[in-house]
């Protein structure tokens, strides 16, 4: 069966400094992967590179077996990819609602249409209503996002990302400063809205990524060393040494 | 309906909301029929017609900044070049006895300028900020100086101008008294401004709030940017058109200034003052700025320049322009606690209109001295006759500006304690509820 993301030899170049090197990495469907390194070992960058946000110097990445690299992050998104960002990407001046409803938009076969009252497309409606619930934020559907609590305006990124129904999801450290309560609440809400989606994770949460991840890989100066189940890549010495050593000592 | 839908989605309009909706659309149509038997002088009319233009002129500039975050010096090329379209399809019309009556020919000017803006706009519109402005810069100028060039069509500094009642008469109406203009900008400005909020409640109008706020994001829910603003461009081309085309008929006449910088800036003044972030904005920014050139340019000479100050001001306290300002008071008004700030209001009007007496004093009299030293320094300025010359005057105005202001400024404070505690109390109050 064709993964649902694949790499295959993947190099990023920024001028002479080579920031991924040679990454080859297959993600199947249904799958709960975690990419998981050190700060600065091009885990956003690799993020960068699925989604289209930036384009490989060398190498190709394939979704459901088709290659995306140099499509506009627009249209990989509409091949059902989508991705969250690791600072809060959200549209600030416009209410939760609003929020929501565009990015549900596009899914729902709206496109540019000026021609229909959007208040009138009562699919689009529900759409939303559900994300809404789904991420909790129901209480604050009328409050600009840029008002939101950290906290919430991290949901609203999630509920952003999966409103599309997109088959591949990508969420860039979705706990990240975060406390422990609020985690917890952001991994079952990611538990729950990636049901039966293929998800690939950047986390530095170790809890997070050991309770999630079906695989985990491991990415260490633009290179992935490892790449397996969590007892695997527990068990792996490299890892141990290069990673999650720095952490045991 | 499904029941997550009904329990958490904003409640659709009721029948009572959609009536009260409609019911104030019937409203402004009643109450632009019945203006002119109120307001019925020539010069009142006259000044109808150029709100109701500068209506849909502004409007449609807010498209671009207010809507999709596009700050455009250039906009009276598409409100120019439908003037100029219509001016020449009225002379066409008019030699040929083509069948087309006047009323439909504002359409002409609107497909001109989204012709022009189809044309213009794809390059421009692949970026927002500091290279979308620039480039409306260019275009601009590039229109404004082939203005001047190309005589056989723009007809140099004179301009082209046309009889708008050799057209097709409907119903016995030959469009040369100033009520029927009147009756026909009216019309055109209801329908545009109907049409122009619609557009803001469609999948593209949100689309277009979302590139505003966060180009960058919309890419990765299945939007280009490019293309939004692309048509929202296009739109806002389509609008400016019959805009200019409506001038156009009104004055007869199309020129060079209709296209210039000086009608690209008065547009972006029009919408900011009145306030780009709703949809009223610029509604009140066009009949505001309107009033005020007509008015200031008969009080004083240098209208401009107070012009220019108010934009400042506007810029600097109170970015949501006129509607944000007024709209600041709504929360206090649901809550009850508007009257802590209005004492606050009062105590600062009387200092604050000293300081812009003497404000005026100064800048009046340092005018006359660099522009008309010749003169007779015995001048007149907002009704008030004073003698330049006078070491009385100057004093009196450093003494008013400056005592104004230190005075005012300390009412100025009062007004933010005021809100502060007004503000803290609806808070509490909406809390509560």
């Amino acid at each position: 069966m064709t993964p649902a993301i694949e790499l295959r030899g993947v190099e990023k170049s920024f001028g002479n400094i080579k920031i991924i090197r040679n990454i080859t990495l297959s993600v199947a469907h249904g799958e709960r992967h975690a990419l998981i390194g050190p700060n600065g070992a091009g885990k956003s960058t690799t993020f960068n590179l699925i989604s289209g946000y930036t384009k490989p110097t060398t190498g190709s990445v394939l979704l459901h077996g088709e290659v995306i690299s140099g499509l506009p992050p627009y249209q990989i998104n509409r091949r059902g990819l989508s991705r969250s960002f690791q600072v809060t990407n959200v549209f600030a001046n416009m209410s939760v609602w609003e929020n929501l409803r565009c990015a549900v938009l596009w899914s729902m076969g709206q496109r540019y249409a000026f021609w229909k009252n959007i208040d009138n497309l009562p699919e689009v409606r529900e759409r939303t209503a559900e994300i809404l619930a789904d991420i909790e934020l129901t209480a604050r559907r009328d409050v600009p996002a840029g008002l939101l609590t950290y906290a919430e305006q991290r949901a609203l990124e999630i509920g952003i990302t999966v409103a599309g129904r997109a088959a591949v999801i990508l969420l860039d450290e979705p706990t990240a400063g975060m406390s422990r309560a609020e985690t917890e609440r952001a991994v079952a809400l990611i538990r729950r809205l990636t049901e039966g989606r293929t998800l690939l994770i950047v986390e530095h949460d170790m809890s997070v990524v050991f309770g999630l991840a079906d695989r985990i890989s491991v990415l260490v100066y633009g290179q992935i060393i490892a790449s397996g189940t969590p007892e695997e890549i527990r068990n792996n010495p490299k890892v141990r040494e290069a990673y999650l050593g720095e952490e045991a000592a | 309906m499904s029941d997550t839908a009904s329990a958490v989605a904003p409640p659709l309009p009721s029948v009572a909301d959609k009536l009260k909706f409609y019911g104030l659309w019937l409203v402004t149509a009643a109450v632009l029929v019945l203006l002119p038997y109120v307001f019925g002088s020539g010069g009142s009319l006259t000044t109808f017609c150029l709100i109701g233009i500068s209506i849909i002129f502004s409007l449609s500039y807010n498209i671009l900044l207010g809507q999709t975050g596009m700050l455009s010096f250039g906009h009276a090329v598409y409100y120019g070049l439908g003037g100029f379209l219509v001016i020449h399809a009225i002379n066409i019309i008019g030699a040929n006895k083509l069948p087309i009556p006047l009323p439909i020919v504002p359409l002409i000017g609107g497909l001109t300028g989204l012709l022009f803006a189809a044309l213009l706009g794809w390059v421009s519109t692949q970026r927002s900020g500091t290279a979308f402005a620039m480039i409306s810069l260019g275009v601009a100028e590039l229109i404004a100086s082939s203005a001047l060039i190309l005589r056989t069509f723009f007809g140099g500094e004179a301009g082209v101008s046309a009889n708008r009642t050799k057209l097709l008469k409907v119903f016995g109406w030959s469009f040369g008294p100033q009520i029927q203009i009147y009756y026909l900008v009216a019309a055109w400005t209801l329908i545009a401004v109907v049409a122009m909020y619609a557009l803001t409640r469609t999948p593209l109008g949100r689309m277009c709030n979302a590139v505003r706020d966060n180009p960058e994001r919309v890419q990765f829910v299945g939007y280009n940017p490019h293309t939004v603003r692309y048509i929202a461009f296009c739109f806002a081309g389509f609008f400016a058109g019959i805009a200019g085309a409506l001038a156009a008929i009104n004055f007869e006449i199309a020129n060079s200034a209709y296209l210039g910088a000086a009608q690209s800036g008065t547009v972006l003044f029009a919408a900011y003052i009145g306030g780009i972030g709703f949809f009223i904005g610029p509604i009140v920014g066009a009949i505001f700025v309107t009033f005020l050139s007509l008015g200031l340019s008969d009080l004083t000479q240098v209208w401009q320049l107070y012009f220019g100050l108010i934009f400042m001001v506007v810029v600097l306290f109170a970015p949501g322009g006129i509607t944000g300002l007024l709209m600041m008071h709504r929360p206090l008004i649901r809550a009850g606690t508007l009257l802590k700030v209005l004492p606050s209001y009062l105590f600062a009007l009387a200092p604050t209109l000293a300081m812009i007496a003497g404000l005026v004093g100064t800048i009046e009299t340092i005018v006359h001295y660099t522009v008309n030293p010749g003169d007779d320094s015995h001048i007149k300025a907002f009704g008030v006759g004073f003698d330049a010359a006078s070491p009385l005057v100057w004093g009196l105005s450093a003494v008013l500006l400056i005592g104004g202001y230190a005075v005012a400024r300390t009412t100025w404070r009062w007004i933010g304690r005021a809100w502060s505690e007004a503000t803290t109390l609806a808070r509490d109050k909406g809390g509560a509820a």
